[in-house]
């Protein structure tokens, strides 16, 4: 008798139970990562009404909806936001629910630190946005170039606010990456060897590992901005022999891998849901995790190509442009491979494949221009124009928020036990592929024609008028895009119809058991012996497998576990730890007594952590002979 | 987390060390990589020539490494239950760490007195702040270990938490080989 | 927890003995006192850098290899090593290039 898969249950229906507290102290990765998501959509609607009043200011010529402040503002917490609180976050929630899941694992190798990670993310977000409350959001730019963001040029509290919540957040993504780098290395399943760890994971584990190398250098940029801000060193103050290109070179050399890991993810996502929709195994895998290792790889070696207009010399300019353009090879070859997937395959016409599909045209796109700005003479004509951020919005919207929506969707019946409207879906596709185009497509031509960038307003007679408008009405567009997915995920949530446990007839682990999981995620550790260990157990060896039988395939998990499962007890140590960190910088801005109490409490935090055993008596247990619940 | 063994055999928390040690690498690199951008360009003295100590400076790095035999050794005792030695070796580790600070604090005041600050100029801010932050991992470093000689002495070191000791060496370990590096590149080569 | 350190010390790989170690310490320090000695000795002067990146190398390679165990444990402790260290090294020297520390037209 074949085993069916264990379906949404009421007994599976706990997962999500349970008051604040339950929230506050959850070590569980699934709650984590619903925790992540729904910050990140959140701050998705923040940033995006920065964004409409942006455009709005820039609909027409002279405009006087905000001052030139206020729109320095609001496009340096647009781009804040955007990158650190929705890009990141949301990628972290879809790691932090599916990796464990798809590596046939029950949790991240350290739930405690996973929780300290998110709470610290969020405090650290919290802090940004009270730059608002205290009226002094930053203004210089997501990127802060010195020295405009010295304490001469800038002696309010915005980059201060900026300074501090973005190291703060910076703590929370390295300790994820350690967390996440040894759980992907260290805790798959048996018989997952390396080759066999499915795509998403493994553009997910170059990504932390470009977050442990990438992140140290732009703390250490910080620091020394900080330190000229609060201590009067001169790192960035040209009067004293420094110089402001530092921390372009610094910021630089965590900001282009920064891009990779905002972009990997999604190229992950799109690597599960094509085959999945196309009912064949992924073009070349192999070539597409190496194509990964080494886009992350060579996105350490392409920094300055961000800083072509510094005067940085011949030699470095070339060596730099070289070293871009040969990017492009390795991303190429994914492109090239996700076609050949779709190739010949039997399309199911699903909004996951819609996101994915739409994530790769649009890419290619933003793709394009990349390359062109590869060339140094040609960059020094687009740096700083509207041609760059057509670019940007391109690879981050069209590749990063398309890929992501993508696996949102591919994921909603897993991680919600609910469908979400198909219909409703492609409607959401369309008005946001649209928008999207009309918004940032015109760019290019206004960037091309001269238009810089950051400006909060332009004359009348530059010609820019019609574009600028048509941009604006494209956004709209694509907020009426994110209104439609709202809508369509409270539907489902409220009333959707209930999912099986495989409603896309998938390949990876995640989809043997129940939607959503059970607490314990696998009643019995699955046994893997192949790249698409449910296909082979479902539909027997393909082509490229064929040395392995339907036998060996990974089944549907029992309902219950044969033998006791045992899970760590939630904890309050990591909140607090966090609220303690979190209050060291911030109490930065108030004075050294509320620097102090925050180490206090960072220190008292992290030392019951550390004393604290990971299993209390009364902690979650399942399965015969169980201790049951406290 | 526990029930099957590890995919590469190794405990959970001691490949999370060495990843965060990889990580710190970046850090202490990046931090190198600017006094090194930046040396020589100061507008006004004092330069490193007229001011490093390199006997004193010798001494502690000295100290440093022999605070690391005393850490190995700290962990072969804990392996083998030694209770006596686990307690003579980490509180080893802790003097000499904190020699190794007592120079550090010495050194910073000399200099002040003879007119390097953080704000003087860029040999002070990176000067410092690269030792600054090398001598606050030290500090940590030293916490940590004490925390442990208190677990020892209350009896809760035994051999059953030889990872956690293992760890927390790797730690200082790491922390020595980086002032390796800081003493080569600061205060030898000039 | 401690299922982790029982499995860790049961399969326990070759170690060091206590005489290594404190043999290690040794040459820790004679290779210090080279160091120093290069920089008094004004016939190695000349050379100082070079001789100096080599028992720098030396020493950072034995506490790694010795005191953190690197020599005895599973080769991916030493990857994960190896990488932070590689791109740190290319960051240092790429700094040094761009602003002029070394490499042609240095002004050091």
């Amino acid at each position: 008798m074949i085993p069916r898969a264990a379906t949404a249950t009421s007994a599976h229906g706990s997962l999500y139970a349970g008051g604040i507290r339950s929230w506050l102290t959850t070590v569980d990765h699934k709650r984590i990562g619903v925790l992540y998501g729904i910050s990140a959509l959140s701050y998705f609607v923040v940033g995006g009404v920065e964004a409409l009043i942006i455009r709005l200011q820039l609909a027409s010529a002279d405009g006087t909806l905000v001052g030139a402040d206020t729109f320095n503002q609001l496009f340096t917490m647009h781009g804040t936001t955007m990158v650190f609180l929705v890009l990141m976050p949301l990628s972290a929630a879809l790691f932090n629910y599916m990796i464990p899941l798809m590596i046939g694992a029950r949790d991240v190798a350290f739930p405690r630190l996973n929780a300290f990670s998110f709470w610290t993310f969020l405090f650290g977000s919290i802090l940004l946005n009270l730059s608002f409350f205290a009226g002094s959001p930053p203004n210089a730019g997501w990127f802060g170039y010195a020295n405009l963001t010295s304490r001469q040029y800038n002696p309010g509290m915005g980059i201060d606010f900026w300074l501090l919540s973005v190291q703060i957040m910076g703590v929370a993504s390295i300790a994820s990456a350690i967390n996440f780098t040894v759980t992907i290395l260290n805790m798959r399943a048996p018989g997952m060897s390396l080759m066999r760890v499915p795509l998403f994971v493994w553009m997910a584990l170059v990504v932390q590992v470009l977050m442990l190398l990438a992140f140290p250098p732009i703390t250490v940029a910080f620091i020394f901005l900080l330190f000229d801000r609060f201590f009067g060193t001169h790192f960035y103050i040209p009067s004293a022999g420094g110089t402001p290109i530092l921390w372009q070179h610094l910021f630089w050399i965590f900001g282009h891998p920064e891009v990779y890991i905002l972009i990997l993810p999604s190229f992950g996502v799109v690597s599960e849901v094509l085959p999945t929709f196309s009912r064949k195994p992924l073009f070349g895998a192999p070539f597409m995790i190496f194509s990964g290792i080494l886009i992350g790889f060579l996105g350490f070696g392409v920094w300055s190509h961000h800083m072509f207009t510094t005067g940085l010399g011949a030699v470095a300019d070339t060596a730099f442009s070289l070293a871009t353009m040969l990017i492009a090879i390795p991303t190429g070859v994914k492109i090239f491979n996700w076609i050949a997937t779709l190739w010949g395959g039997h399309i199911h016409f699903k909004t996951p494949l819609y996101f994915a599909v739409g994530m790769v045209g649009l890419f290619i796109i933003g793709g394009l221009s990349g390359i062109m700005h590869a060339s140094p003479p040609v960059d020094i004509q687009q740096h700083d124009s509207y041609f760059v951020v057509a670019h940007l919005h391109y690879v981050f919207f069209g590749g990063t928020v398309f890929g992501l929506f993508a696996g949102i969707y591919y994921w909603w019946p897993k991680i919600t036990g609910r469908m979400i409207g198909e219909g409703l879906g492609k409607l959401h596709f369309w008005l946001m592929v649209i928008g999207m185009n009309l918004t940032f497509f015109p760019m290019h031509f206004l960037g091309l024609d001269g238009m810089p960038r950051r400006i909060y307003t332009y004359a009348a007679d530059l010609g820019w008028d019609r574009w600028n408008l048509i941009a604006t009405v494209g956004a709209f567009v694509i907020a009426v895009s994110v209104l439609v997915f709202f809508i369509n995920a409270a539907r489902s949530l409220i009333a959707g119809e209930k999912a099986t446990a495989d409603p896309w007839d998938a390949a990876t682990l995640e989809w043997t058991i129940s939607s959503p999981p059970p607490e314990y995620n696998f009643a019995e550790v699955p046994q893997v012996n192949s790249a698409r260990p449910y296909w082979l157990y479902k539909h027997g060896p393909t082509r490229d497998i064929s040395r392995h039988t339907k036998a060996e395939g990974s089944q549907p998990q029992p309902e219950n576990p044969s033998q006791r499962i045992d899970l760590p007890s939630p904890s309050g140590w990591p909140i607090l730890a966090a609220l303690g960190l979190s209050l060291v910088g911030g109490g930065a801005l108030v004075g050294l007594w509320a620097v102090l109490i925050g180490v206090a409490i960072l220190v008292f935090g992290v030392y019951r952590w550390a004393f604290q055993p990971l299993e209390r008596p009364g902690h979650p247990s399942f399965g015969p002979a169980s201790t049951g619940r406290r | 987390m526990d029930s099957h063994a590890t995919s590469f055999g190794v405990p959970n928390r001691k490949l999370a060390m060495w990843v965060f040690i990889a990580s710190e690498c970046m850090f202490f690199g990046s931090l190198i990589a600017t006094y090194l951008s930046y040396e020589g360009k100061s507008l006004v003295g004092p330069t490193p020539h007229e001011i490093l100590n390199i006997p004193l400076t010798s001494v502690s790095t000295f100290v440093l490494l022999m605070s690391s035999l005393a850490m190995v050794l700290a962990l072969e005792a804990v392996q083998s239950g030694d209770r006596r030695m686990t307690r003579l070796w980490l509180g080893g580790v802790i003097v000499l760490g904190g020699l190794f600070l007592s120079g550090q604090v010495y050194e910073f005041r000399e200099f002040y007195h003879e007119g390097l600050t953080l704000q003087q100029n860029l040999f002070g801010a990176t000067f410092f702040v690269l030792t600054g932050f090398h001598g606050a991992h030290v500090t940590v470093g030293v916490i940590w270990m004490v925390t442990l000689l208190v677990m020892s002495l209350r009896g809760t070191l035994g051999p059953e938490r030889s990872l956690d000791v293992e760890v927390a060496g790797l730690y200082w370990h790491f922390v020595d080989v980086v002032w390796i590096v800081i003493f080569t590149v600061v205060y030898l080569i000039q | 927890m401690a299922e982790h350190s029982t499995h860790e010390t049961a399969h326990a790989p070759a170690h060091a003995s206590k005489g290594t170690y404190w043999l290690i310490a040794l040459i820790l320090g004679i290779l210090t006192l080279l160091e120093v000695a290069v920089f008094y000795v004004p016939l190695l002067r000349a050379a100082i850098v070079p001789i100096l990146l080599t028992l720098s190398t030396a020493k950072f390679a034995l506490v790694a290899m010795f005191f953190m165990h690197l020599k005895f444990d599973k080769p991916i402790l030493t990857t994960v090593f190896a990488g932070g260290i590689v791109v740190a090294t290319v960051i240092i020297l790429a700094m040094m290039l761009l602003f002029g520390v070394v490499g042609p037209g240095a002004h050091m």
